[in-house]
């Protein structure tokens, strides 16, 4: 896993509640067996004007013009601004990896749904939980500023602004220490499982006397 | 020693080794396994050079991508069929238990692994679908997870977690006649909201969901995802006893009685204590019709749809507004006077032998109206449709004008052939309404099987005591 250490990028803000895993990524891509090569397909159906299937040549489709994404001064945004409930419904790891493919590796939001909130952490990207009002004002500051940055920096535990910029944020948020410390290192939790196998031996050979049935 | 809810005595039971951090390495008993979600897993196990640390914990079935007609002629698809594929041969290879397609115990992971007692109380159980809360019916604690945990859980039969807060969903009292355990979870997560479980693992409980057979008790446990919650749970009785018995993973003679006993500790202590509570009256639910694009915008048959300029906070406000124009409805609308292109009655939610039954009683001896363009009934497994089949349910089903299918997804989500065309209106009783769910500008409204049967017959919503 890619580690996550600091980033300055643009902000997109996608104004919208309960975004769900299926408007992330469209379920006719699911049927990949590979990990990666989701990002065209982010937000499928907001994104182009068309129905998307995979195969197709992305950069020939018709794009809505009107969705955020497709604003070019948020063209090169890494981290996506969003609001209540974020990642709801399915539990399809393929919407981390489309947002990942795509280039986003932070989003801020008042509220995650838990297993895509669970999901990102393991592929490198960052979701920031923030109180509305604060998010409120993130997504007041990035429409009236256009090429506006933020910083994140997960080991400050901390989101800035540029010093020369008009708005000034400084914004501490809080994350488990488990989370931060897999994703400051790129840490192969497997690996860290694995290394407590006597643990888990020893686990199953007091179960095997209660419920003996399951061994 | 203090008092433990359902969640604590699962937790405590599962926990290998707590770690500093406040996380818990929890042992998984159970892990069923199907196309979508683990080639990927399977593909990271090999890199790793790993094996799977426990083969018997782990249970396959093809459900997303699987056809419902034809059979025979396998699947047209090419990228589907290489999902299926993939996953015969990566449960070949590893030495996995797999029901493939041509298996008659085939259909739905969450229909499949409660039907071979794969599903028991007191354990605990993952997949990488959300829908696993399924399981907690059983006393059983059961969350979806993603891709990387099912690599995690093959790998080590373990998972990194920390525990969530508990919350108990009461329904007291008896529920009125034609009111179903898909109507009470739609009304419970229209009064919760779709993320008011969002950090919890409920509680089900009270006279009304104690009254409920498996079949409905899983219904209510499937949709606490749509709540918010990974986990909804159930308490262990004589019921959830009963069903399990005999079935052909379920403890056999020798363990039966030990198994039973330790079963029955598996409810919360009296005194217990809940971080939160929500109490609903039984008799105040009516049968449901979501109007919207999230589960929790759900109306009782009688009303009307609701108007976007009464609701104060702006974002809910801006997203009731864009889910009428998506759904093509306008406030103030009986739900009762919308017509319906589609029926769908199946899915992990609402296709076993009892939901089936309840829409064969609805529609028995009648037609399925001529403005219905397509009704179809898809069983949640090659045994259930062989079931409905014994008591003769397929044919009240074509008689009346509805398509009888293979088991299977179909169009819950969409992922095989089975979909809505573009502002095709769908009376289903999936259990998601989101945008392009059951396909690209697809509408969806979550009813009961009971409440799609007479939609398929009225042509529009209708209260199941007018058909």
């Amino acid at each position: 896993m890619e580690k996550f250490t600091k980033m300055t990028a643009i902000a997109v803000p996608l104004d919208r509640a309960n975004v769900d895993t299926d408007a992330i990524i469209p379920k006719q891509f699911l049927k990949s067996i590979k990990r990666s090569g989701f990002g065209p397909n982010l937000f499928d159906e907001w994104r182009y004007k068309d129905h998307g299937e995979p195969g197709m040549d992305n950069s020939k489709r018709p794009i809505n013009p009107d969705f955020i994404l497709n604003k070019s001064r948020y063209a090169n945004a890494r981290i996506l601004l969003a609001r209540d409930n974020f990642g709801c419904g399915s539990s399809r790891e393929h919407a981390p990896w489309a947002l990942e493919d795509y280039g986003i590796r932070v989003i801020i939001a008042p509220s995650f749904a838990d297993i895509f909130y669970n999901n990102c952490f393991k592929n490198g990207l960052l979701p920031i939980i923030l109180p509305e009002t604060m998010i409120d004002e993130l997504f007041a500051t990035v429409a009236a500023n256009e090429g506006f940055q933020l910083t994140v920096d997960l080991e400050q535990q901390k989101i800035t602004s540029e010093s020369s910029s008009v708005a000034n944020i400084d914004i501490s948020f809080e994350l488990d220490k488990f989370r931060r410390h897999c994703l400051l290192e790129g840490l192969d939790e497997i690996g860290l499982t694995l290394g407590h196998a006597e643990d888990i031996r020893a686990y199953e050979k007091k179960q095997k006397e209660i419920t003996p049935w399951l061994y | 020693m203090s008092a433990k809810t359902l969640y604590d005595k699962l937790w405590d039971s599962h926990v290998v080794r707590e770690n500093d951090d406040g996380t818990s390495l929890l042992y998984i008993d159970r892990q069923l396994i199907h196309e979508v979600t683990s080639p990927q897993a399977f593909e990271g196990l090999r890199m790793a050079n790993r094996r799977p640390w426990k083969l018997t914990a782990n249970l396959a079935t093809p459900d997303h991508n699987v056809p419902t007609t034809d059979r025979e002629k396998g699947i047209a698809d090419p990228i589907s069929k290489l999902q299926v594929d993939t996953l015969d041969s990566n449960c070949d290879s590893f030495g996995i238990t797999e029901f493939k397609m041509d298996d008659i115990r085939q259909g739905i992971v969450h229909v499949v692994s409660p039907e071979q007692g794969a599903t028991l109380p007191g354990m605990t159980l993952v997949c990488g679908d959300s829908h696993t809360s399924t399981h907690g019916a059983f006393g059983t604690l059961a969350f979806g997870i993603g891709t990387s945990e099912v690599e995690h859980v093959l790998a080590t039969q373990c998972l990194i977690q920390k525990k969530s807060k508990n919350m108990r969903v009461e329904v007291n009292g008896q529920l009125n006649a034609g009111v179903t355990a898909k109507d009470v979870i739609l009304a419970i997560i229209g009064k919760i909201g779709t993320a008011g479980g969002t950090g919890f693992a409920i509680e089900f409980a009270g006279d009304a969901i104690r009254s409920l057979s498996m079949e409905g008790r899983m219904t209510i446990s499937n949709m606490a995802i749509e709540a918010g919650a990974r986990a909804g749970m159930i308490a262990v009785d004589d019921t959830t006893i009963e069903y399990v018995k005999g079935r052909p993973y379920s403890p056999k003679e020798e363990h039966w009685s030990q198994a039973v006993e330790y079963w029955r500790n598996f409810y919360s202590d009296a005194d217990a204590e809940f971080d939160k509570t929500v109490i609903l009256d039984a008799a105040d639910i009516k049968p449901q019709v979501t109007w919207g694009t999230s589960p929790e915008m759900t109306i009782a048959i009688d009303e009307t749809i609701p108007d976007p300029e009464m609701e104060l906070d702006p974002v809910k406000q801006e997203g009731m507004k864009a889910a009428l124009k998506y759904m093509g409805l306008t406030a103030g609308k009986p739900i009762s006077e919308v017509s319906v292109d589609v029926v769908f009655i199946g899915s992990c939610t609402n296709s076993r032998i009892e939901d089936i039954r309840a829409a064969a009683e609805v529609v028995k001896g009648k037609k399925v109206s001529s403005t219905i363009t397509q009704a179809i009934i898809v069983p949640g497994s090659g045994l259930i449709k062989q079931q409905a089949e014994k008591e003769g349910l397929d044919k009240i089903f074509l008689e009346t004008g509805f398509e009888w299918r293979e088991p299977g997804c179909s169009m819950c989500l969409a992922m095989n052939a089975d979909r809505l065309e573009p502002q095709q209106r769908c009376a289903s009783t999936s259990n998601r309404n989101f945008e392009g769910r059951q396909g690209q500008g697809g509408r969806t409204h979550l009813v009961s099987p009971a409440m799609a049967a007479a939609a398929a017959i009225a042509g529009h919503f209708i209260n199941i005591k007018e058909v």
